[in-house]
């Protein structure tokens, strides 16, 4: 006991409120942000009498599945998670085989043409053409309603071939020269050393795509027209806020006795599923996100 | 000397063809989808018709700006914008700030990256899914929220179409989703304050607020004001998805910022000419005020962004 308290200062009443009122206000937070995460868990096992009924609960008193029934048999917020998986695959791969191969030889400070080039690129994070001209260089080229729409426009972001630019900058240069010695050429020197040597920001930086992949909303909406290509954000949005959860083939399961299609359970259940897979990344996401911000905040 | 031949930039390229070859998808999509669409600007000096294309469409010079400036549509749009962005400057700016202190306050590691953990969440989830759940609350017959202020107030008050609420939820739900995250910065500045600092100050006798107030404050003070000149320059930046999602029929008089109406009168309507010219002012605007306020940042000794 008392070589604990031993290095300790002692605290005056006024500091050990100040700390407590610390504890309480960041717990609070803390409870306060996923206290929606856990209602709407809670909503979606719910009956719609319940919801009507009462206003906060964390424990439903009849549980039904009704909710989930209902999305199962509808199928489009499932076949909305295979299409974003699908588009946040192929995507992350052409953002990745772009921005990695641009990220080399800007990496280059010697190579002729290189500031030229880096240049052409911090002008783009500066100013761009705008939502228009970009819509109208899209459908010229004739990828309205495709996927190529979702992954082409967007394949390098400045900020992360930056970061992977930097990253290869600090390799050290003897492994190259000693391979240009055995004979390499520059891609052979790209491909077996250069990338096996940046995996891990390699990893970090697909990751920063493949999240902005799976949370894109924006290009689905201005470019994808065919209701069967939806990804699962835009189809939340059809069932949550536009309210167009009824279809025919949900409509059609037996909720029993009085039963309706239970429409705030549904949307409560639509939400938690289209949640559920980003959180399932998420302790991973978390850490490289992190190290990322840094890198971001440190090398802008 | 003048016999050492200068090589030709024919073959100094030849002798670096793979970094050139490399190079080249990154150039060419540089070229097609940044810098095409910026030459795509001269559409806002035409009738453009997708029939016709650039080379021939109407030339009308300046006549969208001007009917731009002339229209009551614009001073809306300014006034939604700004206040979107004053209210997110004011209420949710300070949030990181006086979380972080407070966070760095809580000694016990497994309490801080709990919460760390909790809050940080919300930041990794799309805007579709944060409206959800703003409209899953925020239901006028069965939201929880509805429901709470019902109790309070007697009436049920109508969140999601009332045009009196709309900033304020658009600011809370940044505040839900982007405190935590935006911590991080904070956080990492308090981490490098020299403990000696405060062993000197305990010491001296200084109390814990006082500690913060003259050592932990000023320490990060560079870093605040790096991030509020950076928030200033991007004033008009308002950011499409929340507000395209949170945006109704109802609300639309103070929901309507510079994006949202491009996105309306470009995309769904078709007024290419119109919408690229508005666009075209919001960017031109948008990036002299991060220039502005970069020079800003240099000029504090800071590094600045570009």
């Amino acid at each position: 006991m008392f070589t604990v308290n031993k290095n300790k200062i002692k605290m005056s009443p006024a500091e050990k409120a100040g700390l407590t009122a610390a504890y309480v206000v960041c717990i609070l937070s803390g409870i306060l942000t996923i206290i929606p995460f856990l209602y709407i868990v809670a909503g979606s096992f719910a009956t719609e009498k319940e919801l009507v009924e009462r206003s906060f609960f964390i424990i439903p008193h009849t549980f039904s599945y009704n909710a989930y029934r209902y999305i199962v048999a509808d199928g489009s917020i499932f076949r909305g998670l295979a299409n974003s998986f699908l588009i946040m695959i192929a995507g992350t791969i052409i953002n990745m085989a772009f921005t990695a191969t641009l990220a080399y030889p800007l990496s280059k400070s010697w190579l002729k043409g290189r500031n030229l080039v880096l240049n052409m690129v911090i002008v783009t994070m500066l100013f761009s053409g705008g939502m228009i001209p970009n819509y109208l260089v899209v459908k010229n080229l004739g990828l309205l309603d495709s996927y190529l729409a979702l992954m082409l426009p967007g394949a390098v972001n400045a900020f992360n071939l930056i970061i992977i630019k930097n990253f290869f900058q600090e390799l050290p240069v003897e492994l190259e020269e000693a391979a240009k010695i055995d004979g390499c050429s520059d891609l052979e020197i790209f491909l077996r050393i250069i990338l096996p040597l940046s995996k891990p920001s390699l990893a970090s930086v697909g990751l920063f795509y493949a999240v902005s992949h799976w949370n894109d909303f924006f290009n689905s909406l201005i470019y994808l027209n065919t209701t069967k290509k939806f990804p699962v954000q835009i189809i939340l949005r059809q069932i949550v806020l536009l309210a167009q959860g009824a279809s025919a083939n949900g409509s059609s399961i037996d909720f029993g006795v009085g039963g309706t299609p239970p429409e705030q359970a549904v949307r409560m259940a639509a939400t938690v599923v289209a949640t559920i897979p980003i959180l399932c990344v998420y302790p991973f996401v978390q850490k490289y996100f992190e190290q990322g911000v840094m890198v971001g905040a440190v090398k802008g | 000397m003048e016999k050492v031949k200068k090589e030709s930039l024919w073959s100094y390229m030849k002798r670096h063809k793979w970094m050139y070859l490399l190079m080249l998808p990154g150039i060419i999509y540089f070229i097609i989808f940044k810098y095409v669409p910026m030459g795509g600007l001269i559409i806002s000096f035409q009738n453009y018709s997708p029939y016709l294309g650039i080379a021939g469409s109407e030339w009308v010079g300046a006549e969208h700006f001007k009917n731009f400036f002339m229209n009551p549509d614009f001073k809306m749009l300014l006034v939604n914008t700004f206040s979107i962005s004053v209210l997110n400057l004011i209420f949710f700016f300070p949030m990181p700030i006086i979380l972080a202190l407070l966070l760095n306050e809580i000694k016990n590691k497994i309490v801080k990256k709990s919460i760390q953990t909790m809050i940080y969440i919300p930041h990794f989830v799309s805007m579709v899914i944060v409206a959800s759940l703003t409209f899953t609350l925020l239901n006028a017959e069965t939201g929880v929220i509805t429901q709470l202020a019902a109790m309070v107030t007697g009436n049920k008050p109508e969140f999601l179409s009332d045009p009196k609420y709309f900033r304020w939820i658009i600011v809370i739900q940044n505040i839900w989703k982007e405190t935590g995250w935006g911590m991080i910065i904070f956080l990492a500045a308090l981490a490098g304050v020299d403990t000696q600092l405060y062993e000197a100050a305990e010491v001296d006798g200084a109390g814990k607020m006082r500690q913060m107030w003259h050592i932990t404050l000023p320490s990060i003070k560079s870093t605040i004001i790096i991030m509020l000149i950076m928030k200033v320059g991007t004033l008009l930046n308002t950011g499409f998805e929340q507000i395209f999602l949170m945006k109704n029929s109802l609300n639309s008089s103070v929901a309507e910022v510079f994006d949202t109406y491009v996105y309306t009168l470009g995309i769904t309507q078709g007024a290419f000419s119109y919408s690229t010219a508005v666009g075209m002012f919001k960017s031109v605007v948008a990036a002299t005020m991060v220039l502005i306020t970069n020079w800003i940042c240099k000029k504090c000794g800071e590094t600045g962004l570009y």
